[in-house]
């Protein structure tokens, strides 16, 4: 890793990074415990608070961009976001959406839907 | 001459290594899809909120950011060629690391005796498949920063030890985003009983 900043410089950044990424589990902790929001509004909230903490742990500790160009790094953290974002949002979109849908319904439900259906004769 | 060798071969290995990270990312991302769409297939068992113990893994995370933020520390060391600094901070990297290594086993293990292992159902394999791959990670981790601590007390900082510090102070970065999303989307969403 070819720094441009001072070992003092580094030394602030990782204080920072620290500083506010334990603020920002704190947050997303006490939202959670004290139930300060409920339903998609708190999954907003907490989606919004992981990626904040995602992008200053980039920045603060992975160091990403500060490399010189070609930023190889930043390419190859790109890409993978896009698979990511394919991989895990597709998987959540297609499985919500089957016939057979498993992830809204409680096990008494899931019986009873699989009951019905038997009775249908599939 | 040979500086400059070290320098190209320090950004070579560096850069693979990054591309490794982020195949470990589509991995964990697998995982993740997986254990999202299994998480409410429970087979009749208890959900989420009923099994997770927030405080504690309040505690897991801090343990492990606490542990990334004494790696940052242990790479400035370097920098400054401080050994005895930089074994202070490996040593602590590890103790931490170690420490949020026990409290996740320990919960393995709770959830385990109360019948919620991984033979259970779909919900628990998906639970046990992306944390303890995680945790396995963490292992892998601790193993190679004591290797990392018994090298540069041998032989200080060689141009191979110095690069192999900077790997593993990034190995573990990445893993504590990791754990932000497992934090967030399992435990605090499980927590919260779901979407």
């Amino acid at each position: 890793m070819e720094y441009k900043s001072s070992a003092y410089q580094i030394y602030m950044k990782y204080l920072v990074g620290f500083t506010l990424s334990v603020l920002i589990t704190f947050g997303s902790y006490f939202l959670v415990v004290n139930k300060l929001a409920d339903g998609y509004m708190l999954l907003i909230m907490l989606f919004i608070l992981a990626f904040s903490q995602l992008f200053v742990q980039l920045l603060f500790f992975l160091h990403l961009g500060e490399e010189k160009k070609p930023r190889l790094r930043v390419q190859a953290f790109t890409f993978m976001f896009i698979i990511l974002v394919i991989i895990v949002g597709g998987s959540i979109w297609v499985m919500h959406h089957l016939n057979y849908n498993m992830m809204n319904f409680t096990s008494e439900q899931k019986e009873h839907y699989m009951m019905t259906q038997r009775d249908k004769g599939f | 001459m040979n500086k400059l060798k070290d320098t190209a071969l320090s950004y070579r290995t560096e850069l693979g290594f990054w591309m490794y990270l982020m195949t470990d990312c589509i991995l964990f991302g697998c995982l993740f899809a997986t254990y999202a769409v299994l998480r409410g297939s429970t087979a009749g068992g208890p959900s989420e909120a009923e099994l997770f113990d927030m405080p504690m893994v309040l505690a897991q995370t801090l343990a492990l950011l606490t542990s990334t933020l004494t790696a940052g520390l242990m790479l400035v060391a370097m920098h400054r060629k401080r050994s005895v600094e930089f074994k202070v901070w490996l040593g602590v990297t590890i103790a931490f690391g170690a420490a949020f290594f026990a409290m996740e086993l320990n919960e393995f293990a709770l959830l385990i005796a109360e019948g919620q292992s991984w033979q259970s159902s779909a919900a628990r394999s998906g639970f046990f498949a992306l944390v303890g791959t995680h945790g396995l990670h963490i292992l892998v981790g601790l193993l190679w920063a004591t290797v990392l601590a018994v090298v540069v007390h041998r032989r200080g900082f060689t141009q191979k030890n110095i690069r192999q510090a900077k790997l593993f102070a990034l190995f573990w970065h990445f893993l504590d985003v990791i754990w932000i999303f497992i934090f967030t989307f399992v435990y605090l969403v499980g927590a919260s009983n779901g979407i």
